[in-house]
């Protein structure tokens, strides 16, 4: 056991000073040495046909080094889709190119058809004024069922079809689920929208692209969650660079949730043109360009049916969704709606018929992929939806039916009818953990006295799976991943003792810099301060994966764990050589290697030492050095879960709903840092909350997006959100990591939209008003509408 | 190109700017002072506030030129003079009031100038008065905390 801060303990984050004090450095802080600056062109219309691109004029703007155009790209490869997902027909889904820069057909608003390079920025975003494009503005496709019905406007001509991929799961349910709703005695039918969001991460993406003549060497600064994963799509696909030739570094970034994992075309561009120009290229996103060109979130329209008995107990569910990939596939825009949707729509309970549809669909919009949650918020809203509407048919408290069909403690291991395996959890104590911190029985009184104030009270309870820990490489493999998603660590012990650990997970506001230590702290009964993390740069860290889907610490904390306990049995030879003793007779114990039955002993770092002088190491049994990798595939995913309660008070003549309290009592099974598990919970939960009441992409049927700037998009703010309660005391370990931990980042987010939606409903029909449900985001408008309509 | 001088965290210094070139820009390029972030483009988020003048200004919406001759403290200058954070930073570190640290130096500096003009505040003229300052990451609840107990008052909930 460490001595403090170790497994468990609150620790405060040492990162935190750095951002503190001004001393954070971001991609957009570095500028090396003769830095060009680089601007796109980008389209102003959602379906154009480019005729020309005359930019003469532009080259001779004052400072104007360069200018590339979509054709200047055309021999390079297309930036890939992750996942290859197959039709329930058995065709592969459709998969056109996605361009460094528009070539022929710019496909949405934002969409980049030039760049200019130049001195200064300002120089370089003139110059772009001066691009003169012939481009025809064809009708857009925007709407997604008239997508689908109209082959005649497409998004991609040379595929014929607007739609990518209509998947089944499990394909082989589906006649039995039909089945089974046909005979049921109750049928709850629910269609409801998946707003589209905007991650709006608040540091925008940066790239900047280096090239060493000298020695053929590229170098890429950039805000990325997975650098490695950046760097192979970038050489195995796009640009062809040789992988030990180019080295990712994402340094300090300020959030991401989901929109910095992928590869954008910005990223290639600036290496491209280092290379060319010969001098450092930087690029840094605007606002207005992230809103435009960043990956966006959910986006499905969906109907829902929920067959059951008369008392409540479920008998199947089935999910038909449509799902919005935007323009192009971004890299892991067809397993979000599909494997990270379709698998969960079993939810916490032992339903036996689950039959899930999703018809994917190209529209004229900025692609969209995985955001926190990333399927799971889309899967959990359906299910928590329509379970709290049957309810209400049927006359049953919201609570009591989700207890009724909730998987029980003893039925761990559990096969769900969606095709997972939960190893662990106890939704049932979850539920009771909710009931007391929530004050669920006090709810009534609080209602009169909201009444006597004028304001209509609503409680909304929700229940959330996720599937986190992404993700085993053989079971993705089987499922169409094109990749695999173990992690990877080096733990180095150097010659003084103190240890530099390399991870493949990236740091965007995790406080992984505080958190690994403390695992690797706590195994070698050390002080976590003598630990330092390695990060983001490719040329330091073994190929890990990134961070995202709330697995850095199931995933990469375990790879960490298994270099750490390699570490371990290597030290135990090297103390066994120094104290003359067989290596099974020596234990490790709070830092020290001791000989059984004698008081012999040596300490951690005079191993250490000896490692790395090896003045009479026997040779050819023990190698000099303590330095170890471990590669860390999970044997399943982890399962997060969690009971959400929220009361709000709807304002009936304004339609206004304000939050009175979001509690959140969720289960990531044992936590290493308290303080940053809490942490992480609260932000979800505010991007949750965004969701439900506030946030909403929205694009005109020309194409255009109407909420896109702060001042029309309506971000969460202080002001917006009430205190977060969050615990997570009712914890059941994982069995398959040697953490036994589940994974935090997205929970608040998956848990919190349907919570709050349910609030407001039951608000509504407690005041009189007869409304089954109202699509997010839940505005005040929106309310009134539905209580006056 | 005009030249400015400023005295920035008490000390003078002086950079040449375009007429175009607002004090954010002047400070990261110009002074190589990239404590001070830039989120947004339409003055919405917050990131970029400095003080100047002993006002809570974000420093994206005044040009170089209007900071002239004045004084401008920002995120790099709030620390101690021996290294160590100041009351307001040590309590967003304790009540984890930060986590990509993105938006971090704009509420400090927001924070400070509401703990200037209002030594205690309620956690609702907190949170109105952060109405400027966006963080996507924490929730508030953190940043909320920080501020009750800089001002010396106990916070509304304790993490877990
Ligand atoms: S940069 Fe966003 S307000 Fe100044
Ligand atoms: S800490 Fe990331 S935006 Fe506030």
């Amino acid at each position: 056991m460490a001595a403090d801060g170790g497994m468990g303990h609150a620790t405060k984050r040492r990162e935190d000073v750095r951002f503190l004090t001004g001393r954070g450095k971001y991609t957009d802080d570095y500028t090396p040495a003769k830095t060009s600056y680089c601007a796109f062109a980008r389209s102003t219309v959602a379906n154009g046909k480019i005729n020309s691109i005359d930019t003469t004029a532009a080259a001779e703007m004052p400072g104007v080094v360069a200018v590339f155009k979509g054709e200047d790209f055309a021999e390079v490869g297309g930036n890939p889709a992750g996942w290859a997902i197959v039709s329930r027909d058995g065709t592969p889904m459709q998969e056109p190119k996605r361009p460094v820069l528009a070539h022929g057909k710019v496909r949405h608003v934002g969409d980049a058809y030039a760049a200019v390079i130049a001195e200064t920025l300002e120089q370089a975003m003139d110059a772009v004024e001066a691009i003169d494009a012939d481009i025809d503005e064809l009708d857009a496709v925007i709407d997604m069922a008239g997508a689908l019905a109209n082959d005649n406007t497409l998004v991609h001509d040379e595929i014929g079809t607007n739609m990518c991929f209509d998947w089944g799961w499990i394909e082989d349910n589906r006649a039995a689920t039909e089945e089974a709703i046909k005979n049921a005695p109750h049928v709850t039918t629910l269609k409801l929208v998946n707003n589209r969001l905007v991650p709006n991460a608040l540091e925008p993406r940066c790239s900047i692209g280096e090239y060493d003549p000298g020695t053929g060497d590229y170098r890429l600064t950039t805000t990325s969650q997975n650098p490695h994963l950046t760097r192979l799509l970038i050489s195995a696909f796009v640009l062809g660079i040789a992988e030990n030739k180019l080295t990712v570094h994402s340094p300090d970034m300020g959030g991401g949730f989901g929109s910095k994992i992928y590869h954008y075309g910005e990223e290639a561009l600036v290496l491209a043109a280092a290379k060319k120009l010969n001098r450092p290229v930087k690029w840094t996103s605007t606002r207005t360009e992230a809103f435009l060109s960043d990956a966006h979130g959910r986006d499905h329209v969906t109907k829902i049916e929920l067959a059951c008995e008369k008392d409540g107990t479920f008998i199947a569910f089935r999910t038909e969704t449509m799902a919005n990939v935007g323009a192009y596939l971004s890299n892991f825009s067809t397993v979000t709606p599909t494997f990270l949707h379709g698998t969960l729509m079993a939810g916490n309970y032992t339903v036996p018929n689950v039959y899930v549809n999703v018809k994917t669909v190209f529209t004229n919009t900025a692609p969209v992929d995985a955001y926190r949650g990333a399927g799971r918020p889309e899967a959990t809203f359906s299910l928590e939806r329509v379970i709290d509407k049957a309810a209400r048919e049927l006359g049953i408290n919201p609570v009591e039916i989700r207890r009724k069909n909730f998987v029980k403690p003893d039925q761990f291991p559990y096969a769900s009818a969606a095709g997972l395996e939960y190893d662990s959890g106890n939704y049932d104590a979850l539920m009771d953990g909710l009931e007391m911190r929530a004050d669920l029985a006090g709810f009534e009184a609080r209602c009169t006295t909201s009444a006597k104030n004028g304001k209509l009270r609503g409680l909304g309870i929700n229940s959330y799976i996720e599937a986190c820990g992404i993700a085993p490489s053989n079971l993705v493999g089987v499922l169409g991943s094109r990749i695999g998603l173990y992690d990877a660590a080096t733990v180095r012990v150097n010659a003084t003792g103190n240890i530099s650990v390399m991870v493949g997970a990236h740091s965007h506001g995790q406080g992984h810099e505080t958190a690994f230590p403390q695992v690797v702290a706590d195994m070698l009964g050390i002080d976590p301060m003598s630990v330092e993390i390695v990060h983001g740069d490719t040329s330091k860290i073994p190929f890990g994966m990134g961070t995202y889907g709330s697995r850095s610490l199931a995933v990469c904390g375990s790879a960490v764990f298994r270099a750490t306990e390699k570490i371990i049995k290597k030290a135990t030879l090297i103390a066994a050589h120094m104290v003359e003793a067989k290596p099974e007779d020596v234990n490790f114990t709070d830092g020290e290697f001791a000989v059984k039955g004698t008081n012999k002993k040596v300490s951690f770092g005079d191993v250490a030492l000896k490692a790395y002088i090896p003045h009479d190491f026997p040779i050819e049994a023990i190698e000099p050095g303590l330095e170890e990798t471990a590669f860390y595939d999970p044997a399943n995913f982890t399962y997060p879960a969690g009971a959400y309660a929220c009361e709000v008070e709807v304002d009936p003549d304004t339609g206004k709903v304000e939050i009175c309290s979001m509690v959140a009592m969720d289960d990531f099974g044992n936590v290493v840092n308290p303080l940053i598990v809490t942490g992480q919970v609260q932000g979800g939960l505010a991007q949750g909350i965004g969701q439900a009441l506030l946030e909403h992409g929205v694009y005109d049927e020309n194409g255009q997006l109407l909420s896109g700037s702060l001042m029309d998009y309506a971000m969460p703010r202080a002001d917006d959100l009430p205190n977060l309660v969050v615990d997570h005391s009712n914890a059941t370990a994982c069995t398959h990591n040697p953490i036994g931990v589940k994974g935090c980042g997205e929970a608040g987010a998956i848990g919190s939209p349907p919570t709050v939606v349910n609030a407001v409903i039951d608000a509504l029909q407690r005041g009189g008003h007869d409304v089954e449900h109202i699509d997010m985001p839940v505005s005040p408008g929106r309310v009134w509408a539905a209580m006056n309509g | 190109m005009p030249t400015i001088t400023m005295n920035v965290n008490g000390a003078p210094v002086s950079v040449e700017v375009e007429n175009r070139t607002v004090l954010s820009s002047a400070l990261r390029e110009g002074l190589g002072m990239t404590g001070t972030h830039i989120g947004c483009d339409t003055s919405q988020c917050g990131a970029c506030v400095v003080h100047v003048n002993g006002k809570a200004v974000k420093s994206c919406t005044i040009f170089a030129l209007e900071a002239d001759g004045a004084d401008v403290e920002t995120i790099e200058g709030q620390a101690h003079a021996d290294g160590s954070l100041n009351v307001l930073q040590q309590a967003f570190q304790d009540h984890h009031g930060l986590q990509c640290g993105f938006c971090t130096p704009g509420m400090i500096m927001s924070a400070a100038a509401l703990l200037k003009e209002n030594p205690k505040p309620t956690e609702a003229e907190i949170r109105d008065y952060l109405e400027g300052n966006i963080c996507r990451c924490t929730g508030y609840q953190g940043i909320v905390d920080a501020i009750m107990a800089a001002s010396g008052q106990s916070t509304a909930i304790a993490a877990e």
